[in-house]
């Protein structure tokens, strides 16, 4: 599907939170009042200079950022191609990206008098970063994560309890992400007047995808000066992992308007697409409602939400950020994806080439990137988001490797 | 509108006997296809005044356990938008008068096609809606076209819903409106009777609109007492938990399923019933 280009990328959403057809607001009412809240409070927040000021001394000193911009030269060598550099968001407090939207939204619940905060996690980075940064202000921590979930990522789980966090296994449904999303949900309709929900990708009801891409931006932003100091002028492509689609928003957003810019989204594709086990919401899916927003989902053919497959728990979802489908649909981002063994490959070459054990998130891009990069001339720059490190899924990959720890 | 819905017949009748009306919630396709119909067309005689039929959703993000399990059950069984909207031709056959509204969230309508689904919807005998996904803000989706068809578009109006807000959620609201009585999701908290009370007069100060009451009623005693203030008592939990129970290990309807679930649906009619 292509629709006619507009004048700029960066204006959506519009004021009822829509980007194209997709986003919305398509929420319980009992939700609706907070919806509105949260969109009046963030609007006012990104007005208030002591609030930009807050969070930019938090980034810097708690996060660690700004993040490198490293060239990986023997990657860059042994491909034979692009210079590839990564931007190193696995170096931020709690080793991924998720912190920087964390911080953005727990300083809001604070301005907002909230006391209570929740969340949902797949992998636990997102639940690991809203542990601590409640734990850093005191508040009340309640995460749900897919009993599933809880199993396969115990090191997270302990990582929240230490924390302060209170992990709730989720056993509704499928006991994964989706489910741990709909609990959240729950909870909040249950306890609307002192909670606020931490929401950990570009998804959600509006102003989430718009307000949580905000935060993130922070990575194309620093990309840009970055590069521009490095080599004098704007990358040619870029290339990021996309589940809800957080690290990769956060990355492109700042680049849309630059039409030089190549964009690329990598879908994890699990067992392959044209299975049944994939998390390829944008290859393999269709426009629907889900999680009150419209985008691009996995389901069958009554409406009916499939569940996601991937070797990394932070992609397993079985939909997309909205800005995702929009730009997917005006044909802005390319957004193809990369399959388990195909992120396991570009683990391996990773560790062994650049002394970085990646996050499987990233992997998904590392795998495109080494199928893009050695058909591009040497003067090309290209960037990948390295938005997570690794120490998390070691277990997963000796798993696949048929090692016993 | 001229001769009004079914839903409108139902609630001017009970008005005029003096009564609040028992709406009563079962998801289509629970346990299985042939008992769900079979549950259906009983419901009336057993005292249900309005059926609810929930159209099965995997992710239904405001319910609780309870209605979840039933959802999934309903799937598991094999039920589809196709089989739901001729769960309501078949009951049509036999019962011309008693309103059906369906219940469930927006991705399955969507995907079905909106237009495609109001046709249907109307030629099966529905008589009304209820999507638990779609404020005021989603209207143009499928609340407005399904009002110019003719079918009702109730709304839920929670304890957030302030009177600033109630307003817009009366807009587009037909049929009735369904105050959920507390925040939170179905089946859980047991409602104040005594806010219900204050919140339903709140509600009518705003509406013209029948107000009925539910989420989180579960016996007849609560049914009664909510039925003192209100126009109508919606149980769905506490029906779809009675199905469960009745199932066999393998989760298929036993001969009590259908007997269990009118029992309670008679007690809780009597409730209401005896409630002013």
């Amino acid at each position: 599907m292509s629709t006619s280009a507009p004048n700029s990328y960066r204006t959506g959403p519009d004021e009822t939170g829509l980007f194209g057809i997709y986003g919305g607001r398509f929420v319980a009412e009992t939700l609706m009042p907070n919806i509105l809240e949260l969109e009046a409070a963030y609007a006012a927040a990104r007005k208030d200079p002591a609030y930009e000021a807050e969070l930019t001394d938090f980034l810097e000193h708690y996060v660690g950022r700004p993040s490198p911009l490293y060239f990986a030269e023997r990657l860059t060598e042994h491909l034979g191609g692009a210079k590839v550099y990564f931007k190193r968001d696995e170096l931020n407090h709690t080793g991924a990206h998720k912190i920087n939207n964390v911080m953005g939204q727990i300083l809001l619940a604070r301005r907002m008098g909230k006391t209570r905060i929740i969340a949902e996690t797949g992998a636990g980075q997102h639940g690991v970063a809203t542990a601590t940064a409640c734990a850093r202000f005191g508040l009340e921590c309640i995460v749900y994560m897919g009993a599933t979930d809880v199993d396969r990522q115990a090191p997270n789980v302990f990582r929240m309890k230490l924390l302060g966090a209170e992990v709730v296994p989720v056993t509704s449904g499928r006991s994964t992400l989706k489910d741990a999303m709909n609990e959240a949900l729950r909870d909040w309709v249950s306890n609307v007047e002192d909670t606020f929900y931490c929401i950990g990708t570009v998804a959600g009801p509006h102003p989430y995808p718009a307000m949580v891409r905000d935060f993130q931006a922070v990575i194309g932003n620093e990309t840009k000066q970055q590069m521009q100091k490095r080599e004098g002028r704007l990358p040619d492509s870029l290339i990021a992992a996309i589940g809800g689609g957080s690290n990769a928003m956060g990355l492109f957003y700042p680049f849309l308007d630059d039409p030089s810019v190549e964009i690329i989204g990598v879908e994890a594709a699990g067992r392959g697409v044209d299975t049944d086990e994939h998390a390829a919401s944008i290859t393999g899916g269709r426009p629907g409602v889900l999680h009150g927003n419209r985008t691009y989902l996995l389901m069958d053919d009554d409406g009916q939400i499939n569940e996601a497959h991937s070797i990394s728990a932070g992609l397993d979802y079985p939909g997309i950020g909205p800005e995702h489908s929009w730009l997917n649909d005006t044909g802005r981002v390319s957004y193809i994806s990369a399959t388990d063994d195909e992120a396991l490959e570009a683990f391996k070459l990773c560790c062994k080439l650049e002394g970085i054990i990646p996050a499987l998130e990233p992997c998904h891009a590392l795998a495109k990137v080494m199928e893009i990069a050695p058909t591009k001339p040497a003067e090309h720059l290209m960037v990948m988001n390295m938005c997570g490190r690794g120490d998390k899924d070691i277990f997963t990959v000796a798993g696949h490797l048929g090692v016993k720890l | 509108m001229s001769a009004g819905t079914r839903i409108e017949a139902r609630f001017a009748e009970l008005k005029a006997e003096g009564r609040a009306a028992l709406v009563t919630f079962i998801t289509a396709g629970d346990p299985g296809y042939d008992a769900s119909l079979e549950l259906l067309r009983a419901l009336p005689g057993a005292g249900a005044d309005i059926i609810e039929l929930g159209m099965p959703f995997t992710d239904p993000m405001a319910d609780g356990p309870a209605i979840q399990a039933s959802s999934l059950r309903a799937l598991n069984a094999g039920q589809n938008m196709v089989k739901t909207l001729k769960l309501v031709s078949e009951f049509r056959e036999q019962d011309d008068t008693t309103p059906i509204v369906l219940m469930g969230y927006y991705n399955p309508i969507y995907i079905y096609g909106v237009e495609r689904f109001i046709t249907d919807a109307k030629a099966a005998g529905v008589d009304g809606l209820i999507v638990v996904d779609l404020p005021p803000e989603e209207d143009h989706e499928l609340c407005i076209p399904a009002l110019e068809r003719g079918l009702n578009f109730i709304r839920l109006a929670t304890p957030t819903t302030d009177d600033k807000r109630l307003p817009k959620v009366l807009t587009n609201t037909s049929g009735f409106v369904y105050y959920v009585s507390v925040t939170g999701i179905t089946g859980s908290k047991a409602p104040d009777i005594s806010r219900v009370a204050e919140a339903v007069s709140r509600i009518k100060r705003h509406t013209d609109l029948p107000v009925a009451v539910g989420f989180g009623v579960r016996t007849a005693e609560q049914a009664a007492g909510i039925a003192s203030g209100a126009d109508g008592v919606v149980v769905g939990s506490a029906l779809v938990s009675a199905i469960k129970d009745s199932l066999d290990d393998t989760g298929a309807a036993t001969e009590t399923t259908v007997g269990n679930v009118l029992k309670l649906v008679s007690e809780l009619a009597h409730g209401v019933r005896s409630g002013r």
